[in-house]
């Protein structure tokens, strides 16, 4: 589970802090674990033009966010919409346990439940 | 009583324990996780199989000689674990586990609105979760006991808070997370003198590691888990005073729990079976029984020392690879701790793979976390089948971690 892409992005977040100006932003928790990531986005149209992520917890949760967020730039909603389960354990590359399942899905969720801000505002 | 206590061979129990035999990834399982609950011997599992091999009947119905048996067995069990407690048989409750005695006496205890229910801040959410609940129901206040900086109940903060209005206490006797020890006996000592409050205790960190004596203790009511001291699941103990049990009204209604039903009322039946509606875990109660016996060979002294050497071990190991650990030193062997910059749950999943199984999370004590300002911790836990090589394999383990973190 820890190779090394997973270990270079919890070490080395990418597009981790704030965005000024965000369209929306949302916070998601594993109270299980304490793992929390918040995402922020800003929207062109239906697209992401850019995103941001802040978060702390499990090597998992906090590569997820931030390998999710480098895929999802600069794609539009639908794109984003569909992503489901496998498609984030493709992006990470590696066999994850159900029990770790929801540390791995935890910014996606963040990341739909922020488009949906957008949508309903 | 210490240097004349007899030492384990840890190595002889492990083989009477056929789950420890097991391997995971080719790896020899090292079991780590006793405070979740333990492995069972053989024994106690042999005693299941007997029990519906050849005694499964329900208890206390029929005239027929098989049930006869299966009612001796399980009252004689029932006399057994009280004796290990220093109860009398009619002060000991079956239930079905730990968190349902708790919740006995949550809804069986009177409360009227103002009255207040004291509690620690180092409780498990079993111990925690019914008062709260009970207390909004009933408009009582609930009121929390400092952990100190230590890990410890701070005894002034219980005494500063216990007053006429005070009903109930309910303290953990050890931690499941800090390992800390508390002076049951003072504790006790003191609600009495302050307070006219029943005072709980929730053993079920402590029944099975040490020698208990509710009477010794004057503990009011004592509740603890088959299951985390080698017996099997679904069966937890009460111990309450007769003079108190006599008074409270029943938690379930029933079969069993009553002398007379007419259409107009019920008459409930006496002690204990007052509290025991529905057909009991008869196999498991034995088994617990049988748990106990085990236990007794070994002797709980001998229990206690061995606990203790193994834990101090793995502290003065885990110090030195320089991780942070919560509670005193002086604990019982369960221990918790963080790595800088690792997460509980990375640590739990890498030892994993070494077959090593520990706990990561919160460990079922959020509000002490909080208190801690931590999500989580990682969390080792020993029994009478761990040895020095269990910890060795652990700090192996954990340099492993930090390598891959590094």
């Amino acid at each position: 589970m820890y190779r090394e892409n997973i270990l270079d992005h919890f070490k080395n977040p990418r597009n981790f802090g704030n965005l000024e100006n965000a369209d929306a932003t949302q916070k998601e928790v594993n109270t299980l674990c304490g793992d929390e990531v918040e995402v922020q986005i800003k929207v062109n149209g239906d697209a992401i033009n850019d995103i941001r992520f802040n978060g702390r917890g499990c090597a998992i949760s906090q590569a997820a966010a931030s390998i999710l967020t480098e895929f999802v730039k600069g794609k539009n909603f639908d794109e984003i919409k569909r992503l489901e389960r496998n498609d984030i354990l493709e992006m990470l590359g590696i066999e994850i346990s159900p029990v770790r399942l929801k540390c791995a899905l935890l910014a996606l969720y963040a990341l739909k439940n922020a488009l949906r801000k957008v949508e309903n505002a | 009583m210490r240097q004349e206590a007899r030492t384990i061979n840890a190595q002889e129990i492990k083989k009477d324990f056929p789950l420890l035999q097991r391997k995971f990834y080719d790896k020899q399982l090292v079991y780590l996780d006793s405070a979740s609950t333990t492995q069972k011997p053989s024994v106690v599992i042999e005693s299941l199989k007997e029990f519906y091999e050849k005694y499964n009947a329900n208890v206390h119905r029929g005239i027929y000689k098989l049930s006869e048996e299966a009612t001796q067995l399980y009252e004689s069990a029932r006399e057994k674990i009280a004796k290990f407690v220093g109860a009398r048989p009619e002060e000991l409750i079956f239930a079905k586990s730990c968190t349902e005695a708790i919740n006995l006496l949550a809804y069986s205890l009177e409360l009227k609105e103002g009255d207040e229910i004291l509690i620690s801040e180092m409780e498990h959410h079993s111990n925690f979760v019914p008062w709260q609940q009970i207390a909004k129901e009933k408009k009582a206040k609930l009121r929390f006991v400092k952990v100190d900086e230590e890990g410890k109940l701070d005894l002034e903060s219980l005494k500063a808070q216990l007053n006429e209005k005070t009903k109930i206490v309910s303290i953990t006797h050890v931690s499941n997370v800090l390992g800390t020890i508390n002076p049951i006996k003072e504790i006790a000592d003191i609600v009495h003198k302050n307070s006219s409050a029943v005072f709980i205790v929730d053993a079920a960190q402590s029944v099975g590691h040490m020698k208990i004596n509710v009477k010794d203790l004057d503990a009011d009511f004592l509740a603890f888990s088959g299951h985390k001291m080698l017996g099997p699941v679904g069966i937890g103990c009460l111990y309450g005073k007769a003079e108190l049990l006599q008074k409270m009204k029943p938690f379930l209604y029933g079969g069993d729990m009553i002398k007379e039903v007419t259409f107009e009322k019920t008459e409930f039946n006496d002690l204990p079976w007052k509290f025991e509606a529905g057909t009991q875990p008869i196999a498991e109660a034995i088994a617990l029984a049988k748990a106990i016996e085990y236990l007794e060979q070994i002797e709980m002294d001998t229990v206690e020392e061995h606990d203790r050497i193994l834990t101090q071990y793995a502290l003065e190991k885990l110090r030195e690879l320089g991780a942070k650990i919560y509670g005193p030193n002086e604990r019982a062997p369960v221990i918790s701790f963080n790595l800088e910059g690792i997460h509980s749950h990375d640590i739990a999943t890498i030892l994993d793979g070494e077959a090593i199984a520990v706990r990561g999370g919160h460990h079922c004590c959020m509000p002490l976390m909080s208190v801690l300002g931590i999500s989580g911790a990682a969390r080792v836990s020993f029994y009478i089948y761990n040895t020095k090589e269990d910890v060795d394999a652990l700090i192996e383990g954990i340099k492993k971690v930090k390598k891959v973190f590094e």
